[in-house]
């Protein structure tokens, strides 16, 4: 390809300098990016220099994307083909490697997906899962929004910054440590069941309660993210144009009328576009936060589609069908997130990834 | 405050309103309401409550002696002797010790490792028009919708003999796409002008991310390190999966066992039996070894939050 005569002044091979002064310095995709031109016209324009030349001119961009994509492909890409032992009898002891224990274990076809359709435990979980996201949904959604409200209300940068700090400090604790704060509040022997029997009441133990489970989950959700979930509706406050308000004032709105008029259009969009992402992620609800306190609750209340395979495949080792069960999780999973960037699509606006 | 004014200008010049002071009002906006104000301080300061009161309890009945703890009925809110009994048993060599150890080298490595794959991943995405860009930004982006599910992953992890290593608690979760786009995202922001004199001036690659890039990007760089650092310092699921000896067990997985299953660590029962040390305050203190690093460093990489989340996640 070498030979190729690329268009355009000045191609790399004829430059004398010691740095490759390249094709990338003189940039058609670059100026196109300025353009803000769709990805069409960059593929067509830079379509004109042989890929050869463009493979060399990249090397070195190529080379520094290869170790993240190496991890994803080993870590990521190559487990999502081991799936393929949900439709066998995996078992890992006839061989010594993963690999050819794969090879020899007998095919079953969709034996082990009967199984969990007809299993009430996976239902059970299923059922678990989608009351917890809808609790989720209905009491954990509107407060980061009402606490933006709030914290963009304040004006002083000082107190601001610190009231900030404070509330998004609970998203950087381990959920190990959460939820042995709750239960040192909450539980048998914590604060406050202390502090009634002390006084002659009769304690109470939240932690182990299966009725008050998805409440208290719910509610160890609000604490450790309410916080954090409100920077990006900060982000869209201050993204709001304050001629706005001013001219409202002008014509005569309150504060609420302003609030009505022009803070929550300006949250619209952001609101939207989370409500849809969190539907797509439906299937996923805390699975770390769950697993943590299955055996205090047990599994009754705090099964979930990932702590079930969890249970049934690395506790019980079986293997087939817990991939079976992850893999169902995952299709519908998928289902779910294109769903959602479809409608978000719809809406007119970005979703997870572009059109 | 009227002696302030009698008093000379202080010689730093003219005062500039603190950060503390309200900034001027615009004439059109209505100062709010007695009612309004009190009601909307309540409910910060409550919410502001609900987060460190709790820390509060921790670390102040992490701090005092068995007497006290015994006294109050199990947690202490407050404080009458301060002691530091209990860190000085856990960090007097011993499970604890080890497992913090254990958490500090995972978490050092592991961000250090991480931070150069997406930064270096980040940057070799960001010129746009470069060969394949779009198929490996493909590949980044379709981990994010189909998860290959966590028995096929252990699996893997099985077969590639990284059980019962540590490579098993940093290897498979190294590559955070989202991280690596908001750097990417970042990265594309800068303007291009730069870049191309840079690379005038001779400069290659490595040589305009290193001088270049990595230096306008030290907000978002701040930020995705201590996203990473803290996911690696939290992480307790694979250690529990993939390692079956005790003594390399992390923080967290010791602070599990520690809180659920009521076990007092090796090497802490003779003081726990002695009765020179509260069992709860073992159990506190081990918690503020917990939240200690992240609930001191994420304050000051605040401020940079807001740009580093939007970048990445609007752009995206």
């Amino acid at each position: 390809m070498a030979h190729d005569i690329a268009p355009g002044p000045a191609p790399a091979d004829s430059t004398p300098q010691p740095g490759p002064v390249s094709d990338r310095a003189r940039p058609a995709g670059l100026r196109k990016r300025v353009g803000g031109g769709p990805a069409k016209g960059k593929a067509g324009k830079a379509g004109k220099i042989p890929l050869g030349r463009r493979l060399r001119r990249d090397r070195t961009l190529l080379l520094m994307t290869l170790p993240a994509v190496l991890l994803l492909v080993v870590f990521n890409y190559v487990p999502i083909l081991g799936n393929v032992i949900a439709f066998q009898e995996y078992d890992p002891y006839v061989s010594t490697n993963g690999i050819t224990a794969m090879a020899n274990s007998p095919w079953v076809g969709m034996a082990q997906f009967e199984r969990v359709f007809g299993d009430p435990a996976f239902w059970h979980a299923v059922e678990n899962t989608f009351v917890l996201f809808f609790l989720q949904l209905v009491l954990y959604f509107p407060i980061p929004i009402a606490l933006a409200l709030l914290v963009n209300s304040l004006l002083r940068p000082g107190v601001r910054a610190v009231v900030q700090a404070v509330l998004y400090l609970p998203h950087f604790f381990s959920w190990v440590l959460v939820i042995t704060v709750f239960q040192q509040i909450l539980g048998g022997a914590g604060i406050i069941a202390q502090e009634l029997r002390q006084r002659g009441y009769e304690g109470f133990d939240l932690m182990t309660d299966p009725e008050a489970f998805k409440f208290l989950v719910t509610f160890e959700g609000i604490w450790k993210d309410a916080g954090w979930g409100l920077i990006v509706f900060l982000a869209a406050l201050a993204a709001v144009n304050h001629d706005l308000y001013e001219a409202a004032a002008m014509d005569g709105a309150g504060r609420w009328r302003r609030m009505w008029h022009i803070t929550l259009p300006a949250l619209r969009p952001v609101i939207a576009l989370l409500l849809v992402l969190r539907v797509g992620d439906a299937l996923t609800v805390g699975f770390e936060q769950l697993l943590l306190q299955r055996d205090a609750v047990g599994p009754g209340a705090s099964e979930v589609l990932d702590t079930f395979v969890w249970w049934t495949g690395i506790r019980n080792q079986d293997f087939s069908y817990a991939a079976a069960a992850g893999l169902v999780k995952g299709v519908v999973g998928l289902v779910l997130v294109l769903a959602a960037n479809k409608t978000a699509h719809l809406m007119g606006e970005q979703g997870v990834y572009r059109k | 405050m009227t002696a302030v004014i009698d008093r000379p200008a202080p010689s730093r010049g003219p005062r500039r309103p603190g950060r503390f002071a309200a900034p001027p009002r615009p004439v059109w906006e209505e100062p709010p309401s007695k009612a309004g104000s009190a009601a909307k301080g309540t409910v910060i300061v409550l919410a502001c409550l609900a987060v460190l009161v709790p820390l509060w309890i921790v670390v102040v009945t992490s701090l005092s002696s068995k007497q006290t703890i015994t006294e109050a009925g199990g947690l202490v809110i407050v404080p009458k002797d301060i002691t530091f009994v209990a860190y000085q048993e856990l960090l007097s060599g011993g499970q604890v010790t080890r497992a913090a150890l254990v958490s500090v080298g995972v978490t050092v490595t592991g961000t250090l490792f991480s931070m150069v794959v997406s930064v270096l991943c980040a940057y070799g995405l960001s010129r746009p028009g470069s060969v394949g860009h779009r198929l490996i930004l493909m590949t980044l982006m379709v981990t994010m919708f189909f998860g290959a599910g966590l028995i096929p992953t252990y699996l893997l992890v099985q077969t590639l003999g990284l059980t019962d290593t540590y490579l098993a608690l940093i290897l498979p979760g190294a590559v955070s796409v989202f991280n690596t786009l908001v750097l990417r995202g970042f990265f594309m922001g800068i303007s291009s002008e730069l870049i191309d004199s840079a690379r005038i001036d001779g400069a290659g690659d490595w040589r305009i991310l290193w001088q270049v890039v990595m230096p306008l990007s030290r907000a978002v760089i701040a930020v995705i390190t201590l996203f990473y650092a803290v996911g690696y310092w939290s992480a307790w699921f694979n250690a529990s999966i993939y390692l079956t000896d005790q003594q390399m067990m992390p923080l967290q997985n010791v602070l599990i066992q520690l809180v659920q299953k009521q076990e007092i660590p090796v090497g802490l029962n003779m003081a726990v039996r002695a009765g020179d040390l509260s069992g709860t305050a073992v159990q506190m203190a081990v918690m503020v070894l917990a939240l200690l690093p992240v609930a001191v460093l994420s304050p000051f990489v605040q401020k940079h939050f807001k740009k580093g989340m939007l970048t990445g996640a609007v752009k995206g």
